[in-house]
């Protein structure tokens, strides 16, 4: 498979009135060519920061890339000047935020502002621009386009400015598209629209998609592979199903059960215990292990390594090594590890005894 | 037998109502709370479910209909103390809880407004003890009294607003969306957190959000709203079991499960209110289908879920 992005042992800092705050402490991963990769993890673990960093959309004076590369078409992103950065941002790498209210200019139309990098990274008239910003807004599924480029943000709905926003990032038919929580805004059925929408026009335009979310749910809809962030690193990651089906670090566990069921009768909800690490002073070891029951002693003086599962699958705990003891996953866990061959608890049949 | 706690009969809350662009937010709505439960109300933005809170809780006068707290109506004109005292039993916690915290306020103070205005404590000790327990409630601790907001994280604020919402001993909790700002391991502490206060306290929720699956995981029972109109209602295991109006069929097929294999197959159900083709004769009324269970449906349409549920 092609990779078209390799961020490798990416460490990146911010400069406080409080001191150094380590965002991203050790960071590597692949994009492969098409394929969509999610990064999960609560607020504070890094996601949006890692993905930033790719766009360099950090502010300069605040923020130092400490370590490491994040390499695309043989060019370190991290080294490039303002200008030749200007080139790739919004033409081969390009990305949807959150808040589609926000992310719109209000005083500008809508057709003004996807032709914007179409003008700006394409040599074509201000009339092919047009056109394409027609054919766009069909691409993401607005009904009258000619008529609806006059418009202006205020004008839409959430839904439909999320549309809007993901045919400006589409203009320049980017080989890397980052969605930062993009649907987070939105209800469950326009959720589900602009879902469809992403996968459908994936499959039209074979661009690689980054796709950064709280929400497993959207994660287990969208994902082909899935980087599971805390505390400012990568502590599991793998192939959709592994991750949810075999998955390996007690972060990944607690994240999987705090989601509730629909047809499970839960009394509680799984709630993992404790806040997210101060990335401050950030914990010497395992970042999680003050928040994990399965925390070994080894957890507090050493940061693990990625073990291998598979040839896929890599996660950050001891528990992996060869010489730690073996634990058993919450229930729950279990019993989403009996469907997964390969797994320690695979029953082959159902209703069998493991 | 439960008690009837909270009873909405025939709520309308309209805007601008008589000019060209009113707008029907909540249209004919009843339905009853009883005491010690929680009612989960659910419906996408715009549907009427957070004007139906706010209706309730008097911030908004009704247009038409009766809300009745405890057999009183909440509605029309009432005296200073009658208001003040509704107020202390019925509470509200908010969305947002970056923007329902005043910045320039001391947590202490923040938690404290309610027990003044009511007159709940005597002296600054007092007050400050009373805070401290109410933090200590909800899984804070002392040394956040004399902090502002903004040194807070979202899952934090949100306790911060359950906190005040409890000082004043409320028996009755409007929870407006929230858990929706905040990260899914948050959410579950905070959901948690809810409940057990719910246990200890007796308290009745209304817990509107439009995330179904924390809904169906709090509530007794559930309310969907469509359009300003509660289109069914019925216990939450039986909705999510036997959902029978399209809409809400259409709402539970659109929610992503953490599950990759069910997602491959997960079809979503498009929802048009067209599709009904009511006649202009035919009467859409909420009907009851199987105990507890109402839908909003013509004669026909109820005769045929009838079947579909055999």
């Amino acid at each position: 498979m092609e990779k078209i992005l390799q961020v490798k042992d990416l460490e990146l800092s911010f400069h406080t009135f409080a001191g150094e705050v380590k965002a991203i402490r050790g960071v590597s991963f692949d994009l492969n060519k098409g394929e969509t990769l999610a990064i999960v993890g609560e607020s504070g673990s890094g996601k949006s920061v890692t993905t930033k960093s790719i766009m360099r959309l950090l502010p300069e004076s605040s923020s130092e890339f400490k370590n490491g590369e994040i390499l695309f078409n043989n060019h370190d992103l991290t080294k490039l000047t303002d200008k030749e950065m200007q080139k790739i941002r919004g033409k081969d790498i390009s990305m949807i935020f959150q808040d589609p209210m926000t992310s719109l200019n209000p005083t500008m139309t809508i057709g003004k502002q996807i032709m914007e990098p179409i003008l700006k990274h394409q040599k074509v008239s201000k009339a092919k621009a047009k056109e394409v910003a027609v054919e766009l807004l069909k691409l993401v599924g607005l009904p009258n386009p000619e008529m609806r480029i006059k418009m202006y943000p205020h004008q839409f709905s959430g839904g439909q400015r999320q549309r809007i926003v993901i045919a400006i990032a589409l203009a320049c038919n980017p080989k890397i598209l980052i969605a930062d929580e993009p649907t987070t805004a939105l209800d469950v059925t326009i959720q589900a629209q602009i879902l469809e929408l992403m996968k459908d026009i994936q499959k039209k335009v074979d661009t690689s998609i980054i796709f950064i979310t709280h929400d497993l749910g959207v994660v287990a809809n969208v994902a082909d592979r899935v980087a599971v962030m805390y505390g400012g690193r990568i502590v599991e990651v793998g192939t959709v199903d592994e991750i949810f089906y075999n998955p390996q670090h007690p972060y990944t566990w607690g994240l999987l059960s705090s989601m509730p069921s629909m047809d499970l009768e839960e009394e509680r909800l799984y709630a993992i215990p404790g806040t997210p690490p101060d990335l401050l002073n950030p914990p010497v070891g395992d970042a999680f292990a003050l928040r994990s029951e399965y925390a070994l002693q080894i957890d507090l003086e050493q940061a693990p390594p990625m073990f291998q599962v598979s040839k896929t699958h890599f996660a950050a705990t001891w528990l992996l090594h060869p010489n730690a003891p073996e634990v058993e996953p919450p229930a729950n866990i279990i019993e989403r590890m009996k469907t997964f061959r390969g797994s320690r608890y695979y029953e082959e049949t159902t209703g069998g005894e493991a | 037998m439960a008690e009837k706690l909270l009873e909405v009969k025939n709520l309308k809350q309209y805007f601008n109502a008589g000019k060209p662009s009113e707008v029907k937010a909540i249209d004919n709505i009843s339905f009853t709370i009883n005491r010690g439960e929680t009612f989960g109300l659910v419906g996408e933005s715009g549907c009427g479910k957070s004007t139906t809170g706010r209706t309730i809780i008097r911030l908004y006068d009704a247009t038409d209909g009766e809300v009745l707290y405890d057999g009183v109506s909440v509605h029309g004109n009432k005296s200073k103390a009658d208001v003040k005292s509704l107020n202390q039993k019925m509470q509200m916690i908010f969305q947002d809880p970056y923007a329902s915290l005043n910045p320039r306020m001391k947590v202490l103070d923040i938690i404290a407004e309610g027990l003044d205005i009511h007159g709940l404590v005597k002296n600054a000790k007092d007050r400050k003890q009373k805070v401290v327990e109410l933090l200590e409630t909800v899984g804070l601790n002392k040394e956040h009294a004399d902090r502002y907001p903004h040194e807070f994280s979202g899952g934090q604020r949100q306790r911060i607003g359950i906190a005040r919402a409890l000082a004043v001993n409320p028996e009755f909790i409007i929870a407006d969306e929230p858990i929706s700002a905040l990260d899914v391991s948050i959410q579950a502490q905070v959901v948690n957190l809810l409940k057990d206060l719910q246990k200890e306290k007796g308290l009745t929720y209304l817990f509107i959000a439009h995330d179904l699956s924390m809904v169906k995981y709090i509530s007794d029972r559930i309310g969907v709203m469509y359009f300003g109109k509660l289109v069914e209602m019925a216990p939450a295991e039986d909705l999510y079991k036997n959902p029978m109006h399209p809409y809400t069929k259409s709402l539970l097929s659109a929610i992503p499960l953490p599950d990759p294999i069910y997602e491959r197959t997960r079809v979503r159900k498009p929802y048009n209110p067209n599709d009904h083709k009511y006649g202009t004769d035919e009467k859409v009324e909420f009907r009851e289908i199987s105990p507890e269970h109402f839908v909003l449906c013509s004669d026909k349409e109820f005769e045929a879920m009838k079947k579909e549920l055999k």
